[in-house]
């Protein structure tokens, strides 16, 4: 709309420039893992051999997409769980899961530096950088969900342990021992378990 | 208070590791979350395992026993005269890399020393160094390298995060299998007590109490009457089992997972049901209670004590044959090692299904029959009433096990019984099933919960394959025969594929079948309304 | 390192041939003691490794099952990759030694317009490996021509085959070509896949720079230097028949391609190269998978300390007779 005769508005260029701008924060984000782990992530494009790496590049191109569009946080947070999903159960502390998201500023920075119209570009940068703190801190919520996550399943697999001995205790007495009087079984028990 | 001003890009900067050192330069970096807590004393001492002391994973000393590179190298020699596969392994490895990327666990972590071959090159370092003339004289040039404490703390990590699973040795042009590896450094471990928690716990408790859960005879036999009463309430049909009977045709085995955890009792169920419904003159023992193996975890020795139960119960019981359930590593047990362990079975007969008059003829020396078989047979034999419709609420994807597709070929029974209980049935990507299917990431005893971020790592390339056809045609049942699988994808598919389920193929059987004399059914095993009878209740 | 010091031996090994022949007149040396010892080496080396690992025994069947295995009638059994019979696992083995099963396997998905699902194949692998292995057999067997005489009438048709491209004087043999391709290639691969070159060993290296140098120097012998073949002939026919002599106007190279050669010989019994013999003692692969029908032996099978019925009913008698589980002993 606004952008008259060899100016373009923020949002075009980096549509335009999405490929670029998605290489170079994928790579940024590779050069957080070890040397050789960032080589096969980066290699291999296959989804289901490498679910690591296409995941996130899949992720990041969404996301990529979903900033310039304005689209609506719903889809936001859809892609940026697929990459924070990842991170969270990676060796990361969390700042370092995250530094992803503000790595883009610097990214798109990078390539909006050479173009032409680089001063009214300037001009949008603020609101682009807006946008992008929104994407952190909707990130700082989805990676406390992945953590706790991890920890409920393990106090489920604890849970789906230990039930079935709550509903015995329950149970076990009304349904088929109604008659035997609940003394004796504790005593019988208790002797058995000294060793006598 | 300190300032803070660290700039976002130093923050990445921070975790550029590059190991640019040769793998052997690189010293192994033991991360909490990946690896287990170790074993009790108390449970080692049950078993009698050598070398029991207090020691822990973080710490810098672990207490190890003053002889321990001794009793590693005799170890390793001794496995050298025993096993040709160890062997053999040990010195043809061409480091072509075919296996790298096909390791749940590399894929999952990207983690180099994850790959197959860099994990059996841990130990074949040490091997070149104390057994091959190239490695004595050239040492590190010919890949050889001394066994330092660093060293055996690496080798206890990375065998500790590997499941046994096999995939790599599909895809290896000489059949190097990464398990049998792993197998030989777990044996080792053991020596030097260096037993995981979750292992040694269920090895102690099975070999007293017969299960890996420790359950007591009569808390067996409780919790199938718990299940029973909800049978009852499902179905209207009192069914009722025997324990320990003597004269009984057949000897039912299943994992004890089934028994107790969720939802590995809905399978158990699932079993009762059917047995039922054919009228099968068989019994449970509370003896021989555990079909998995948790032993084979630690060593050979150890999982024959555990296996010997089995036939020795099968002989005391007088029974003409032994079924088995849904269990992974159990089949690859029972289908390769238990007749030679503790065989011949000469007491017991041929496996032939009292319904449909089959003589499972691949069964023939060992006498066990795997329950999808028996059952694969019966609706083959159109013995079974089938109402598939009350599956319908579940769009059902199979999960081959490691053990069951690549240690024993069962591939076609299961799919065939899931037809035949189901109508909506999709398979997942060609390279993920069957014998390339991908491991839950949780086996061979790694299914604690204190590793969690190893098994989720170890998982995604399941799970991934899981959300591929969750997306597409909108799975919502991950069926599996696995009592390992029930316990742990159930955690995997919550974290990367949640609203996925998790159900054993005996489960889906039993929602499917018609029973003679049972009341309208309006919920599946769950509890969960049936298709159309929502609001029933 | 590990590229740069095999690299160097070899170097250091063409270099000795050169100074040895040419400098020092050692051609019975290097034409004559090195290759027997060579041979020698080769031949106790290969059969001390091989009956090494055979006193190892297989104590379980422990194939690796990658297709059905033999179960109800009706359900069709996949005998090649789930072999219940010695000759399916023949069929097994032959596809695996011959045909590199396993290697072809290698297949990936790929995910075309995000939502198609392609199977494309990784088989680069596999072809340099065949295309490397049956060149190498070729070439071995056209080298049979200089240690027979007279010539056997097979390796004309074989040679014909071989140069049937009609190129050049001499006829441009192809899987001399396709050899030192293929060899580049497996060097190159090593080199540019990030997680093979870490796994990399300079063992890895050595063979196959040894390799391009052998297929190097054969090359040059036959199509430039043209080196005086009847006086080859001479020398390896002496070889072979145990009255080596050494004839004259054989030029150097021929001995670098000579050290080279027997150097491979030398170097194989202990190395990686020994997969070539390994291969057929895998027991993955070479095993029937029928090990529910028939039971395996294991020759130090020992017995165990177990724990008995009669020791857990003791312990549980009285839970079991509350619970009204049978037991043994009232």
């Amino acid at each position: 709309m606004s952008s008259l005769q060899g100016i373009r508005s923020l949002n075009e260029l980096l549509s335009e420039k999405k490929q670029a701008i998605l290489e170079k924060w994928f790579d940024s984000v590779l050069k957080t893992y070890p040397h050789d782990s960032a080589k096969f992530l980066k290699r291999q494009k296959d989804q289901f051999a490498n679910p690591v790496g296409s995941t996130i590049y899949r992720g990041m191109g969404s996301l990529l997409d979903l900033i310039v569009n304005s689209a609506d946080t719903d889809n936001i947070i859809k892609s940026l769980d697929e990459i924070i999903r990842i991170r969270a159960i990676q060796d990361f502390t969390p700042s370092h899961a995250l530094a992803f998201v503000v790595e883009l500023k610097r990214v798109v920075r990078e390539e909006i530096k050479g173009e032409t119209c680089a001063s009214q570009l300037i001009d949008e940068l603020p609101e682009f950088d807006r946008r992008v703190d929104g994407l952190l801190l909707l990130s700082f919520d989805i990676y406390m969900k992945c953590r706790e996550k991890i920890y409920e399943l393990k106090a489920n697999e604890l849970r789906n342990m230990t039930l079935k001995l709550v509903e015995r205790a329950n149970r076990i007495f009304e349904a088929k021992y109604r008659n035997v009087d609940l003394e004796d079984i504790i005593s019988q028990g208790n002797k058995t378990e000294r060793g006598e | 208070m300190a300032k803070f001003t660290a700039k976002p890009v130093d923050l990445l900067k921070i975790n550029f590791k590059t190991p640019k050192t040769d793998w052997m330069d690189t010293p192994v970096n033991i991360r909490e979350h990946m690896y287990c807590h170790p074993a009790k004393a108390k449970d080692l001492e049950t078993v009698g395992f050598p070398n029991i002391h207090e020691w822990r994973p973080a710490d810098d000393n672990w207490n190890l026993p003053e002889d321990w590179k001794e009793i590693v190298i005799n170890g390793i020699k001794e496995r050298l005269q025993k096993y040709r596969s160890f062997h053999v392994f040990m010195d043809i490895c061409v480091r072509c890399g075919a296996c790298a990327d096909k390791c749940h666990f590399y894929l999952g972590t990207g983690d180099p020393k994850n790959m197959p071959v860099l994990r059996a090159e841990l130990l074949r370092s040490v091997y070149r160094k104390y057994f091959t003339a190239g490695g004595k004289i050239f040492g590190k040039t010919a890949g050889a390298r001394e066994l330092t404490e660093d060293v055996l703390k690496e080798l206890w990590y990375y065998f500790y995060q590997c499941t046994e699973c096999r995939r790599c040795s599909v895809f290896c042009p000489y059949g190097i299998d990464t398990a049998e590896i792993t197998m030989m450094a777990r044996e080792l471990t053991n020596l030097l007590g260096l037993q995981l928690g979750w292992i040694g716990g269920p090895v102690a408790a099975c070999y007293m109490k017969g299960n890996h859960l420790g359950l007591e005879p009569h808390t067996i036999k409780s919790n199938i009457e718990m299940m029973l009463d909800d049978i009852e309430t499902i179905t209207g049909i009192r069914i009722n089992p025997t324990f320990n009977r003597k004269g009984a045709e057949i000897l039912f085995v299943t994992p004890s997972g089934d028994l107790f955890a969720m939802p590995g009792i809905y399978t158990c169920m699932g079993y009762l049901m059917l047995f039922h419904e054919l009228g099968l003159d068989y019994t449970w023992s509370t003896y021989a209670s555990e079909g998995g193996n948790f032993g084979f975890f630690t060593s050979n020795e150890m999982a024959k004590r555990l296996n010997y139960k089995i036939y020795a119960e099968a002989k005391r019981l007088g029974v003409k044959w032994i079924l088995g359930g849904e269990c992974g590593h159990m089949w690859r047990v029972l289908h390769q090692y238990m007749d030679t362990w503790n065989g011949p079975a000469d007491f017991l007969e041929v496996p032939k299904s009292p319904i449909t008059g089959t003589v499972f003829d691949n069964a023939k020396s060992t006498k066990m029959t795997h329950i999808s078989e028996f059952t694969a047979d019966l609706i083959k034999h159109g013995k079974l009433k089938l109402d598939k419709s009350r599956n319908d609420h579940l769009k059902v994807t199979f999960h081959d096990s490691c053990n069951t597709s690549r240690g024993m070929g069962l591939l076609e029974e299961p799919r065939y019984i899931i037809k035949n209980v189901c109508n909506h049935f999709y398979e997942m990507p060609e390279n993920t099933i069957r014998e390339k299917t991908f491991c839950c990431g949780s086996g061979t005893g790694l299914n604690a919960s204190e590793n969690m971020e190893l098994r989720m790592r170890g998982g995604l390339p399941r799970a991934n394959a899981v959300k591929y056809v969750r997306d597409q045609y909108g799975v919502n049942m991950l069926a599996n025969i696995c009592a390992i699988d029930r316990a742990t994808l159930s955690a995997s598919m919550d974290y990367w594929v949640p609203g996925v389920g998790v159900a054993g193929v005996s489960e889906l059987v039993a929602n499917a079948l018609v029973m003679k004399g049972e009341k309208e059914r309006t919920t599946d095993l769950r509890g969960e309304p049936l298709p159309g009878k929502e609001g029933a209740e | 390192m590990k590229i740069l010091f095999p690299f160097f031996a070899v170097i250091l090994l063409v270099l000795l041939a050169v100074v040895g022949v040419k400098g020092a007149n050692l051609h019975f040396l290097f034409g004559v003691v090195v290759p027997y010892a060579a041979v020698f080496t080769f031949i106790i080396g290969v059969i001390y490794r091989v009956l090494k690992w055979a006193k190892s025994p297989v104590p379980f069947s422990i194939a690796t099952t990658c297709g059905q295995q033999k179960t109800l009638p009706w359900i069709k059994q996949d005998k090649l990759e789930n072999p219940s019979s010695t000759l399916h696992v023949i069929g097994r083995m032959a596809l695996e030694v011959l045909l590199f099963r396993s290697l072809f396997r290698n297949l990936k998905g790929e995910l075309k317009d995000s939502s198609r699902l392609i199977y494309g194949s990784d088989k680069w692998l596999w072809l340099a490996g065949i295309a490397f292995h049956y060149s190498f057999l070729i070439v071995l067997l056209r080298h049979i021509r200089l240690f027979a005489e007279p010539t056997p009438s097979y390796l004309h048709l074989l040679e014909t085959f071989d140069g049937f491209l009609q190129i050049g004087i001499p006829r441009l043999f192809m899987t001399g070509v396709i050899l030192l391709a293929a060899v580049t290639f497996l060097f190159l691969r090593r080199l540019y896949i990030p997680q093979v070159r870490y796994i990399s060993l300079a063992a890895d290296y050595f063979p196959l720079f040894l390799i391009i140098g052998i297929a190097t120097t054969g090359i040059l012998m036959r199509y430039f230097f043209k080196t005086d073949v009847v006086g080859v002939k001479e020398l390896t026919m002496g070889l072979v028949s145990l009255s080596p002599v050494i004839p004259e106007g054989v030029g150097a190279i021929f001995y670098v391609h000579l050290l080279l050669v027997s150097t491979l010989f030398a170097y194989f019994p202990f190395s990686k190269l020994m997969h070539m013999g390994g291969v057929f003692l895998s027991p993955t692969r070479n095993l029937t998978a029928n090990s529910r029908e028939y039971r395996r032996i294991n020759p130090w099978n020992y017995p165990v300390k177990v724990h008995t019925y009669e020791e857990y009913e003791e312990e549980f008698r009285d839970k079991m007779k509350m619970a009204e589980i049978p037991v043994e002993k009232e």
